[in-house]
């Protein structure tokens, strides 16, 4: 195995020389070139140390979550716990109480943060997210539409959010069709259908018995308070079964970037490689919000910040699902502590660092016109 | 210059009575056309005509809905997507660079039809890249982020990548519309070294029908979605020519420096009054023009 391209590398030789004997200089590619006599990859490892970095930090602030509350458990003993030598009370507090409830929300995080990662890459703009565009609001209606109607457990929740997602992002879809599909188009769009769906969901609310009320109207703010097994179930099915896809599009989706012209130039199937992503990333979304709610922002700011870190033009899916986690077990824990011993919804605290965000970004593209 | 193409059918690509268009609107009509094998084709006519509608159905974006297109023999849509992209490269009108991507990195992206999941960058892949970048003169901007450069530079780093895909067959949707005059030039030479050097067939949509006479060996003239007439420069264009496909009347004569035609448009306010001009008539003593535009004036991107 050789490493033969390093962007880094200090080789001290222009990169434009043409002709002569030496062995040529190496392409500036990003990343390294790991390749062997039958297989190669490119790896960037700034992405690589981004996502450990980040991957590091998700486990100190969860073990710090699952440590303080108002029952605090030592690290010491959340750690034995995990590893399997309990104390009494850590059994319960961490096993049943704490632990569910973190592992739901790193894996709502890294689902949110991957399908927002496909979406504003597929519409080329950081508002195309699905919790801006109104995806989040449709699986949240079909959510809310299992439970006061049906009274579901969590399963018939997750197939009621996925069908919702589904049914939004069509309607969202045809709506916005005009030869095509323009981005701005779809962003306004999705945005009323987002209301016209929120006005569903407070009806289904007002008509409803007043526990399923309560059940719901907690679970719409997007909350991790008492999540349990089950939730955790649902995520990791989802992100065992959808990740990895998510993972194998971004090829195609950094192709799509180009164009769809260019990327059916390419070799590129468009038709079915955007069917593919947009199921990847409405069934993500929708199970993140099965699981947690429609936790505000979460998708929206997570791929931007992972681009940023990791200095890539691509759509950075991995990265993205890294941020959306670490994103989500800070809200937790500071939605947790701040208002002690009042725990507030996990989403009041995404809300607060998304909406100045979402808040700059318009007044940015309303200036540049990209909008 | 060679021979213009013959229209036998041994050539790689061809399209057969096919019938193009958007919705309900036909665009091309029955048109039968063929790529002649080791030339430069340049697709001419007036905005809306239909070329690069044309072009689209031979790189197998549209599908026909009468008719059909063949490449190497088969069906076209018969052919894979990632198998059409190992033959027959192309470059649309207006592809998008994703902010912050650097040159180099664009142009590997057109090695995707030679990649598999567990085969990401070859040495195959590296040396087609870097030939690209060297044929187009570009290995010097490899490392700077493409929206950066300057226009003609950009459009360089794109040829190159469609020239990493290293296809015999290169179809160019406008390459110089939005180009400054030098730059146009620039670009038009490297599409010829292209083909004298490398021997690829290229078919190129041209607006300006001086510089598509100086340097395709086979001119295709089309309106309202037929081809009006098609041949070698020197045999094509003339007056008539011009008239039929753009309702221009305008002076043909030998351009000073390639001998091939040069169209030289007359305009209402140098027209004589009730004189058509003729192949070789003289116009008129030169006047001032009064801030009128030229004939093929860009800044028409609603063109298919």
């Amino acid at each position: 195995m050789t490493v033969v391209s390093d962007r880094t590398a200090v080789e001290g030789r222009p990169v434009a020389t043409g002709g002569g004997t030496s062995p040529p200089a190496p392409l500036p590619l990003r990343g390294r070139v790991v390749r062997t006599r039958s297989w190669s990859f490119r790896v960037d490892p700034r992405a690589v140390t981004v996502c450990t970095v980040l991957a590091v930090s998700v486990v100190a602030v969860g073990l710090w979550s699952i440590s303080v509350g108002d029952f605090p458990i030592p690290l010491v003993d959340v750690v034995a716990t995990l590893l399997g030598n309990p104390t009494e009370e850590s059994e319960f507090i961490v096993g049943t109480l704490r632990l569910p409830r973190m592992l739901v929300g790193i894996g709502v995080g890294a689902a949110f943060g991957m399908s927002g990662a496909i979406f504003q890459s597929l519409v080329r703009n950081p508002l195309g997210s699905p919790d801006i565009i109104g995806f989040t609001a449709g699986s949240a209606l079909g959510a809310v539409t299992m439970i006061v109607v049906v009274d579901a457990t969590a399963v018939g929740v997750s197939v009621g959010a996925v069908l919702g997602g589904l049914v939004t992002a069509l309607a969202v879809y045809l709506l916005a069709w005009k030869r095509g599909v323009q981005a701005y188009r779809l962003v306004l769009v999705g945005i009323g259908i987002g209301f016209f769906v929120g006005a569903v969901i407070d009806y289904l609310i007002t008509r409803a018995e007043i526990n399923d009320v309560q059940r719901a109207a907690v679970w719409l703010t997007g909350s991790l308070n008492g999540r349990s097994w089950d939730e955790v179930r649902i995520v990791a099915v989802a992100l065992a079964v959808l990740g990895p896809i998510a993972v194998l599009m971004q090829r195609q989706l950094d192709r799509l970037d180009l164009g769809d012209d260019t990327a059916a130039g390419l070799g590129v199937n468009v038709g079915r490689a955007k069917l593919v992503l947009v199921l990847t990333g409405v069934a993500l979304a929708a199970l993140g919000v099965a699981a947690a709610g429609p936790v505000a922002f979460v998708a929206f700011v997570s791929a931007p910040i992972a681009r940023r870190l990791v200095n890539s033009p691509g759509a950075c899916i991995v990265p993205a699902a890294f941020v959306g986690a670490l994103v989500t077990v800070i809200a937790d824990l500071a939605a947790r502590r701040v208002l002690a011993p009042t725990e507030l919804p996990v989403g009041i605290m995404t809300a607060l660092i998304g909406a100045p965000y979402l808040l700059w970004l318009l007044t940015r593209q309303a200036r540049t016109g990209a909008l | 210059m060679r021979s213009p193409g013959s229209n036998v059918d041994d050539n790689r690509l061809r399209a057969e009575r096919v019938t193009l268009g958007y919705d309900r609107l036909t665009v091309v009509d029955q048109l039968d056309f063929t790529v002649p094998d080791g030339e430069i084709t340049a697709i001419i006519g007036p905005n809306a005509c239909g070329k690069s509608t044309l072009l689209k159905a031979l790189a197998r974006l549209l599908r026909s809905s009468d008719g059909q297109v063949v490449l190497d023999g088969e069906l076209i849509h018969r052919v894979p997507t990632k198998e059409v992209a190992r033959r027959l490269g192309l470059l649309p009108q207006t592809p998008i660079a994703p902010p912050g991507i650097l040159a180099v990195d664009l142009v590997a992206r057109g090695r995707t039809p030679h990649q598999r999941l567990f085969q990401q960058w070859s040495e195959d892949d590296e040396r087609a890249v870097r030939a690209a970048l060297e044929a187009t003169d570009t290995t010097d901007l490899a490392d700077r982020p493409v929206d950066q450069l300057s226009g003609g530079q950009r459009q360089r780093v794109w040829i190159a990548m469609a020239l990493a895909q290293e296809t015999d067959l290169l179809l160019l949707d406008e390459p110089t519309t939005f180009l400054d005059i030098a730059h146009q030039i620039d670009v038009l030479d490297l599409v010829l070294r292209l083909n004298c050097e490398g021997g690829r067939t290229v078919v190129v949509v041209l607006h300006d029908l001086n510089l598509a006479c100086r340097y395709a060996s086979h001119v295709v003239a089309m309106r309202d979605g037929r081809i009006v007439t098609a041949g070698a420069p020197t045999d094509v264009i003339d007056a008539a020519t011009v008239g039929e496909v753009f309702g221009l009347d305008a002076v043909v004569i030998a351009d000073p420096v390639s001998s091939t035609p040069l169209v030289v448009p007359i305009g209402s306010h140098h027209r004589r009054t009730g004189d058509s001009p003729s192949p070789g008539s003289t116009p008129r003593a030169i006047q001032r023009p009064r801030g009128r535009r030229g004939p093929d004036a860009p800044g028409d991107r609603s063109d298919r």
